[in-house]
C-alpha cells in the first residue's frame, strides 16, 4: 500500500447510510470515513445512532439505503461474517470470547487450522502446536505485554487481559479495520490505561481503528479525529487539537453547531 | 506498556492471577485443589472411582479378583456407551432424556426387520443405525430450529419412541437365537490373562478413543465445547451454532444406535422392558464424571469413570450383602454429591 492511495481513498467508507425501525429513525443519512493509520472516535448521545451505525459496519444490521465501501470498492453486509470477510473485524462489548478455552484456542476460534498431510486432511487434526506459535507471534507483533501463556483458560484472565485477547483475535489474520465497542466500559483505570495503549500500537502498525466510548477524556487521549452523532446524524468531525471536551460536549447535546 | 513487572510474571499461575483480580488473601490450600479440579475435570472422579474400589475390597476380597471386575465393565459397557452420545450433548448445555428409547427402539427395529422380514445380519444392523441417527436427527432439529429447550424435547421425544418401540413390538422380546448371530455378537467374549472381555466392551472402548479424539484434536470438538460454553460469542466468532448442535444430536443417535447392539449382545434378546434405567443412569455417568450440566465443561473419558463408579458401587454393594434398594440409594447420594462438587468447582472462574 503506497501512501497516496491510502490518503486518497479511505479504507473505509458509508456513504448516506439509513436505517429504521418501524416509526423510530436510528440512522437518518450518516457518512464515515477512514483512513490508513488513524483513530477514529465515535461519540454521541444514547440515542445518536452510534450503535446502530458500528452494526451497519460490523453486518449485524443491513443498511436500509446507502453504500458501503472498502478500499473504494462498494460492498454488500448481510450478516457478521460478511463484513469480517470484507477485513471489519469487530470486539463487541461482551468480547466474544469462549472462557473455557485457553488463549491460542479462542485466537483462532471458528478459523481453526489443521496440520499438513494425512493427519489434518482425513483425520481433521488441528495444528495445535502451530496455532500455539502463531498465536504468539500475533500478541508480540501487537506489542501487547499482558499475555504470556497462550495455553491460560481465557475465564483466568483479568478484564483488561480478555480485552487483550479479543483485540488481538480482531487485529489478526488480515484484517483491514478494527472496530472496538466500547472497551473500557467494563475495565479499572490501569485496565483502561493498557486497552488504549493497545489501541495506539495498533494505530502505529497502520492498523485504522473506530473506537465508540463515553469516555470524553479517553476518546481526546487517543482519537486523530472525532466523529459527533447526534439525532441519526453526523453532525460533526473534530480533532483533539481544534476542539475541547467541553465543545464537543456541546455539539452532541445540539447546544453548539458546527457548520 | 503501562504494565507492572509482576503482572507478567504472575499470568502463568491462574491462582495468583485470581488474586490479582480482585481476591486480597493468598489463595488457600482449598482454592489450589478447586482450581486443580477446574483444569482437569475426569480428576475428582478418578479418585472417587479408586477410593471406592479399595473400599470395596476391604469390604469383600472376592471384589478385586480379576473374574470379579471383568464383569463389572462387561455390566457398563451399556451405560458406558451411551454415555458418549450423552457428554457430547450436555458438552453443548444441552440434555438428552430419551437415549434409552432411542436404544431400544434401535434394538427393536432390528430384530424385528431381521426375524419377521429376513434381513441379513449386517443389513439389520444397519437398519438400526437409521433408526438411531433418525432419532439424533429428530431432536436435533427440535432444539435447533424450533429452538425448544432440550429437556422439554427429549422429554417429549422419550414418550414417543418408547411408545413407538412397544407400537412396534407389540412389546413382545425376540430372544438372542431367533436373531442373526451378529446382532448378538458383541455378547461373545475372549480371554485375556484371566480376565473374559466381550467384544461389546472392546466396541465400547473404541467408540471411546474415536470421539475423545475428535473432541480433542478436530475443530469440530472445539466448537462443541465452544459452543456450550458461551453459544453467542460462538456465534459471534463465525461458529455455525445450529449446524455444531445438530450434528452432536445426529452423532449422538448414531452412538444409542452402538449401545444398543451392546445391549442385544448382553442381553442376548431384544427387549421393549431391557434398560429402563438407561435414560437417568446415562446422565448419572456423565455428571459424576464431572462434565458439567451447565456446558463446556468436562472431558469425555470422565464419563466412562462415571459408568464405571456406578457399577462399583452397584456391584460392591452387592456382594457386600446390602439389599439392592441400597444400591439405587447410594447412586442418588453420589449424583447429588457429584452435582454439588461442580458448582463448587465452577466458582473458582475468574
Amino acid at each position: 500500500m503506497t501512501t497516496s492511495t491510502a490518503t486518497s481513498t479511505p479504507i473505509l467508507e458509508a456513504r448516506g447510510l439509513v436505517k429504521t425501525f418501524g416509526h423510530v429513525v436510528g440512522l437518518a443519512g450518516v457518512d464515515l470515513e477512514l483512513h490508513a493509520g488513524e483513530v477514529l472516535a465515535i461519540i454521541g448521545d444514547n440515542g445518536a445512532g452510534k450503535s446502530t451505525l458500528i452494526k451497519c459496519l460490523s453486518g449485524a444490521y443491513t443498511p436500509d439505503a446507502g453504500q458501503i465501501l472498502v478500499e473504494g470498492r462498494p460492498v454488500e453486509f448481510h450478516r457478521p461474517d460478511d463484513a469480517r470477510r470484507a477485513g471489519i473485524e469487530t470486539v463487541y462489548q461482551t468480547l466474544a470470547v469462549s472462557p473455557a478455552l485457553d488463549i491460542a484456542s479462542n485466537l483462532f476460534l471458528g478459523r481453526e487450522q489443521r496440520l499438513p498431510g494425512v493427519r489434518g486432511s482425513v483425520f481433521r487434526m488441528l495444528d495445535k502446536k502451530g496455532m500455539r506459535d502463531r498465536a504468539k507471534q500475533q500478541v508480540e507483533d501487537l506489542g501487547i505485554s499482558t499475555l504470556q501463556s497462550m495455553t491460560q483458560a481465557v475465564e483466568n484472565l483479568s478484564g483488561g487481559q480478555r480485552q487483550a485477547v479479543a483485540v488481538a483475535r480482531a487485529a489478526a489474520f488480515g484484517s483491514k479495520v478494527v472496530i472496538l465497542d466500547e472497551p473500557t466500559a467494563a475495565l479499572g483505570v490501569r485496565e483502561s490505561a493498557q486497552v488504549l495503549q493497545l489501541v495506539r500500537d495498533l494505530r502505529d502498525q497502520g492498523m485504522p481503528v473506530i473506537l465508540i466510548s463515553h469516555d470524553m477524556p479517553q476518546v481526546f487521549e487517543v482519537a486523530d479525529r472525532i466523529q459527533i452523532q447526534r439525532l441519526g446524524r453526523r453532525a460533526a468531525v473534530i480533532t483533539p487539537q481544534t476542539h475541547t471536551p467541553q465543545e464537543a460536549v456541546a455539539i452532541m447535546t445540539g447546544a453548539m453547531v458546527v457548520t | 506498556m503501562t504494565t507492572e513487572p509482576q503482572d507478567t510474571a504472575l499470568v502463568d499461575h491462574p491462582l495468583e492471577v485470581l488474586t490479582d483480580a480482585g481476591l486480597t488473601q493468598p489463595p488457600s490450600p482449598l482454592d489450589r485443589v478447586r482450581t486443580v479440579l477446574h483444569r482437569y475435570p475426569a480428576l475428582s472422579p478418578a479418585l472417587v472411582l479408586i477410593l471406592s474400589m479399595i473400599a470395596f475390597g476391604l469390604l469383600n476380597d472376592r471384589f478385586l479378583s480379576t473374574a470379579n471386575l471383568s464383569l463389572v465393565v462387561q455390566q457398563v459397557a451399556v451405560i458406558g456407551a451411551l454415555a458418549i452420545g450423552q457428554t457430547l450433548i450436555v458438552l453443548t448445555a444441552g440434555i438428552d432424556l430419551s437415549v434409552g428409547a432411542a436404544m431400544i427402539l434401535s434394538t427393536l427395529v432390528a430384530a424385528g426387520v431381521a426375524t419377521d422380514h429376513g434381513w441379513p445380519g449386517p443389513l439389520a444392523l444397519f437398519a438400526a443405525l437409521v433408526i438411531g441417527v433418525a432419532t439424533g436427527v429428530i431432536n436435533g432439529v427440535l432444539v435447533t430450529r424450533l429452538n425448544l429447550p432440550p429437556f422439554i424435547v427429549t422429554l417429549g421425544t422419550f414418550n414417543v419412541f418408547t411408545a413407538v418401540a412397544l407400537l412396534y413390538s407389540d412389546g413382545a422380546t425376540t430372544r438372542g437365537i431367533e436373531m442373526p448371530g451378529l446382532l448378538t455378537w458383541t455378547g461373545k467374549s475372549f480371554t485375556v490373562g484371566g480376565a473374559q472381555i466381550t467384544y461389546g466392551v472392546v466396541l465400547m472402548i473404541l467408540l471411546y478413543v474415536a470421539v475423545a479424539f475428535a473432541l480433542s484434536q478436530t475443530s469440530w470438538g472445539r466448537h462443541v465445547y465452544a459452543v456450550g460454553d458461551d453459544s453467542e460469542s460462538a456465534r459471534l466468532s463465525g461458529i455455525h451454532v445450529t449446524r455444531v448442535i445438530l450434528s452432536v444430536y445426529v452423532t449422538a443417535g448414531a452412538l444409542f444406535a452402538a449401545a444398543g447392539w451392546i445391549l442385544m449382545g448382553r442381553v442376548n434378546a431384544a427387549s421393549p422392558n431391557a434398560g429402563v434405567d438407561a435414560n437417568l443412569d446415562s446422565i448419572t455417568a456423565v455428571v459424576i464424571g464431572g462434565t458439567s450440566l451447565f456446558g463446556g465443561r468436562g472431558a469425555l473419558w470422565g464419563s466412562l469413570i462415571g459408568a464405571l463408579i456406578v457399577g462399583v458401587f452397584r456391584n460392591g454393594l452387592s456382594l457386600a450383602g446390602y439389599d439392592p434398594l441400597y444400591q439405587t440409594l447410594a447412586v442418588g447420594v453420589l449424583v447429588i454429591v457429584a452435582v454439588s462438587v461442580d458448582q463448587w468447582i465452577r466458582k473458582a472462574r475468574a
